[in-house]
């Protein structure tokens, strides 16, 4: 089958996704060594309007000069409907970081409009076409009703939530265990599954609040989310130690790709594990456990 | 001047205010002398008291006069008011060209400045800080200030290079005999043990408490054989909130969380983290860091220590009380929690500075340690550490046991952000040197840990691929990178005002006047 440049899929993994404001120097000058998975170098709600320009500039300038090691390199630029877009596209596009988040992303359009103008950039640069990957956040009603569309797009690697925004939008009040999302997060982490894209979490506001995380972590793992947004560097181990798989889930995982393996050389068609049918669905989800107990490993 | 090259390549001139100095040779030389001082011989007869009216009336009976040295210890930290009120009364009684030697100058002492200006305090033999050191720095100082080591400072005065006419000991309590301990009354700080080599060695011995309690006082750190004086004040003589802290607090910050992980890697690295071992913790943020993810580690592993040495914090005590250490050997008490476990834990024990680092004794405690972790204002290619000025060649600390850790320690680690600000802390040479590179085994910053070529953990150390090894040249690069070059070169004249000392009592390096 032919590869399509927009639609490849991104299995890396994002465990934690950590915003460092973009007006903050000595966060983003320390953002290598802080281990998380995902850099989000925000543009858009920690920077006030007088510093849009001073955040932009610092943001571009950090990711050409720095080297971020193993994490990967991504802006929250401002929305669609803001006069701080193309700026922010011009400015940080040539960099060629591996993402782009767009805040309240609420219509297919919006994402294709998007592409539309990343793949002019890229073209006007001499970028290879497709690589820079968008990741929508959905933060309104809208965006929700429209989040199979949405992941449907060229491009999209994972979709965040905005649960502050969110909660607002449909009328809730914001709970410590997060019910008022429930529903909310589980269609988005099924269109997000459809498609073979991660869905990741909301951010847990209380920096204080370790052992809070820890269970709001494990929480969103259980229903299907592959990340955590985080907003301190005190929370990634917290998160990463979350998402660790237990020994036992690691023991199962090595069979179950082991046996997989082996039906693929030998040309047979149906694999059992402990006396259970495996199909392709359990097998990736077995890489995946095997990939985040090597990442804690690191 | 006449200048000499020492074994690390610095440059000392061969005697400085009709003192000859000794060039550093390497670490284990020594002693320049062959025996030790022996203070004048005081007795008090049967019924005879030692109690004194004020703190006036004990200069005279210790017949300070000009020229004379009078000592104290820091065990008050910033809450110290003894060493001030001292100075006033010995700048009020018209003395003058007196040498402090303290076993630290904090930033509360700023009050003596105008003394340094005036010439009633002419030379200063301590690490020192804050106004302090900036107006030494700035050459307001007549003579010299030597900057020691806890060893260095008790080798000294055991070995009679600094005679003490008179030690003042702020006591937290002390009984009319002169009986002091620092584990109980409201200035309670733990330890005393910098002072007992003042206790020991000095002329005349002053103990001044604001409570003064029934004889006998128990426990006994210092005993009444070496007092001969005791005065009590109602005006204050420390700030107990200056003394301890209630709380310290482990930092928070990422980049330094990350140091203190990586530090606990490298012990687990060296292969020393097993049953014995024996550490040294400090009082920082970083420090305290690291001594709780041992002590996790320590806890997950069932591994059980032979001591810890404090710095006595909570979190060394916590070890302690885990099980994880037989006892703590304790030179300097940093919070109420440690203060209170020595006071009731027998294996909680107090220890001089002589006995903790002392090198030319029978033996002293930084000889037992596996490992030590300390800080550092820059490291150069050599691996040698400053600890005492600033990239702009202003002296800010002293050195503490630094030295003396770094030398008895069998694996030493300097744990450092690669940049402070935008200056890098990896640099060619560093502006002076506390501790020479041939004692220090790795340096771990936050982007990548350098290990000494001619550490004995090389190899080993090298062979852990999850460790992110880098040569200290890659790191000083790094660093440079980051701030866009080295640091300029701080602007000196050529008169010295410092110089800083081995703990065998040779020379390591000289401080100059810095030109503003």
């Amino acid at each position: 089958m032919k590869k399509e440049p927009f639609k490849e899929k991104d299995d890396r993994l994002r465990r934690t996704r950590l915003y460092i404001p973009g007006n903050h120097p000595a966060m983003i000058q320390n953002a290598e060594i802080y281990g998380a998975d995902s850099l989000i170098f925000d543009l858009e709600d920690s920077i006030p309007l007088t510093e849009k320009d001073t955040a932009r500039i610092l943001v571009r300038n950090a990711i050409q000069a720095l080297n971020f090691g193993r994490s990967e390199v991504t802006v929250r630029i401002n929305g669609i409907n803001t006069p701080f877009l193309e700026k922010d596209l011009e400015a940080i596009v040539p960099t060629k970081p591996d993402g782009l988040l767009l805040p309240k992303a609420e219509t297919e359009e919006d994402i294709l409009f998007l592409h539309e103008r990343i793949t002019e950039l890229e073209k006007k640069h001499g970028l290879p076409v497709g690589k820079i990957r968008i990741m929508p956040i959905i933060e309104t009603a809208l965006g929700v009703v429209n989040v199979e569309k949405i992941v449907a797009a060229p491009r999209i690697a994972a979709v965040g939530i905005g649960g502050e925004d969110l909660t607002a939008d449909i009328g809730a009040i914001r709970t410590p265990d997060g019910r008022e999302l429930e529903y909310i997060s589980s269609k988005i982490i099924v269109a997000c599954a459809a498609y073979h894209i991660q869905a990741i979490d909301t951010v847990f506001a209380d920096i204080n609040d370790q052992e809070g995380l820890f269970q709001a972590t494990k929480r969103a793992i259980s229903r299907g989310f592959q990340g955590k947004s985080v907003i301190h560097p005190s929370q990634i181990e917290v998160v990463h130690r979350a998402f660790m798989p237990s020994e036992e889930e690691i023991e199962k995982a090595k069979r179950i790709v082991k046996a997989y393996r082996e039906s693929l050389k030998k040309g047979l068609g149906a694999v059992s594990v402990d006396g259970r049918m495996i199909d392709l669905p359990v097998v990736m989800r077995a890489e995946r456990i095997l990939k985040r107990a090597k990442a804690w490993k690191k | 001047m006449k200048f000499t090259a020492n074994k690390i390549g610095r440059k000392i001139p061969e005697e400085l205010f009709e003192k000859k100095l000794i060039p550093f040779q390497g670490k284990g030389k020594g002693p320049y002398k062959v025996r030790k001082y022996a203070p004048k011989i005081r007795m008090r007869r049967p019924g005879e008291q030692k109690i004194l009216s004020s703190i006036r009336e004990a200069i005279k009976a210790g017949e300070l006069t000009d020229g004379g040295t009078i000592s104290f210890h820091h065990h008050f930290r910033n809450g110290d008011f003894l060493l001030n009120m001292v100075c006033h009364e010995i700048a009020a009684m018209g003395l003058k060209d007196i040498r402090l030697v303290p076993s630290s100058i904090q930033g509360v002492h700023k009050e003596i400045l105008p003394y340094l200006e005036k010439g009633i305090i002419t030379e200063i033999n301590c690490g020192t800080s804050s106004v302090i050191a900036d107006a030494i720095s700035h050459g307001k100082m007549e003579r010299l200030l030597t900057i020691r080591s806890h060893g260095g400072r008790a080798r000294s005065i055991e070995n009679g290079d600094v005679e003490i006419d008179i030690a003042f000991i702020a006591a937290p309590t002390v009984d009319p005999y002169g009986n002091i301990n620092g584990v109980r009354g409201k200035n309670a700080c733990g330890s005393l043990g910098y002072a007992f080599p003042d206790a020991h060695f000095a002329n005349y011995v002053v103990a001044v408490t604001n409570d003064l309690v029934p004889f006998p006082n128990n426990p006994i750190s210092i005993s009444q054989d070496h007092v001969d004086a005791v005065v009590k004040t109602d005006k204050p003589i420390g700030d107990p909130k200056g003394i301890v802290s209630t709380t310290l607090r482990i930092t928070r910050d990422p980049k330094n969380l990350k140091i203190a992980h990586d530090c606990v890697e490298v012990i687990k690295a060296s292969g020393l983290l097993k049953e014995g071992f024996s550490y040294q913790s400090g009082a920082g943020g970083t420090a305290l860091a690291t001594t709780n993810f041992l002590r996790d580690y320590m806890k997950s592993k069932n591994i059980k220590g032979s001591f810890g040495m404090g710095g006595a914090t909570e979190a060394l005590v916590r070890m302690l009380e885990d099980g994880l250490f037989e006892a703590i050997l304790d030179v300097q008490t940093f919070d109420t929690y440690a203060v209170q476990s020595l006071l009731n834990n027998p294996r909680h024990i107090e220890i001089g500075a002589s006995q903790y680092a002392n090198p030319q004794t029978s033996g002293c405690a930084v000889n037992l340690l596996d490992t030590i972790i300390l800080g550092g204002t820059e490291v150069d290619l050599n691996f040698n550490v400053n600890t005492s000025t600033e990239s702009d060649g202003r002296i800010q600390w002293g050195m503490g046991g630094h030295q003396d850790t770094a030398e008895g320690a069998k694996l030493t680690i300097i744990a450092i952000p690669l940049l402070r600000g935008r200056i890098p802390i990896v640099v060619d040479n560093v502006v002076s040197v506390n501790t020479p590179g041939e004692n220090v085994d790795v340096v771990v910053t936050e982007r990548g840990i350098a290990v000494n070529p001619e550490s004995a953990f090389y190899d080993t150390l090298l062979k852990a691929k999850h460790l992110n090894i880098k040569t200290i040249e890659e790191l000083k690069r790094i660093a440079e990178d980051l701030a866009g070059g080295p640091p300029n070169q701080p602007k000196t004249t050529d008169r010295i005002v410092a110089i800083i000392e081995y703990r065998d009592g040779s020379v390591l390096d000289v401080i100059y006047q810095v030109a503003d």
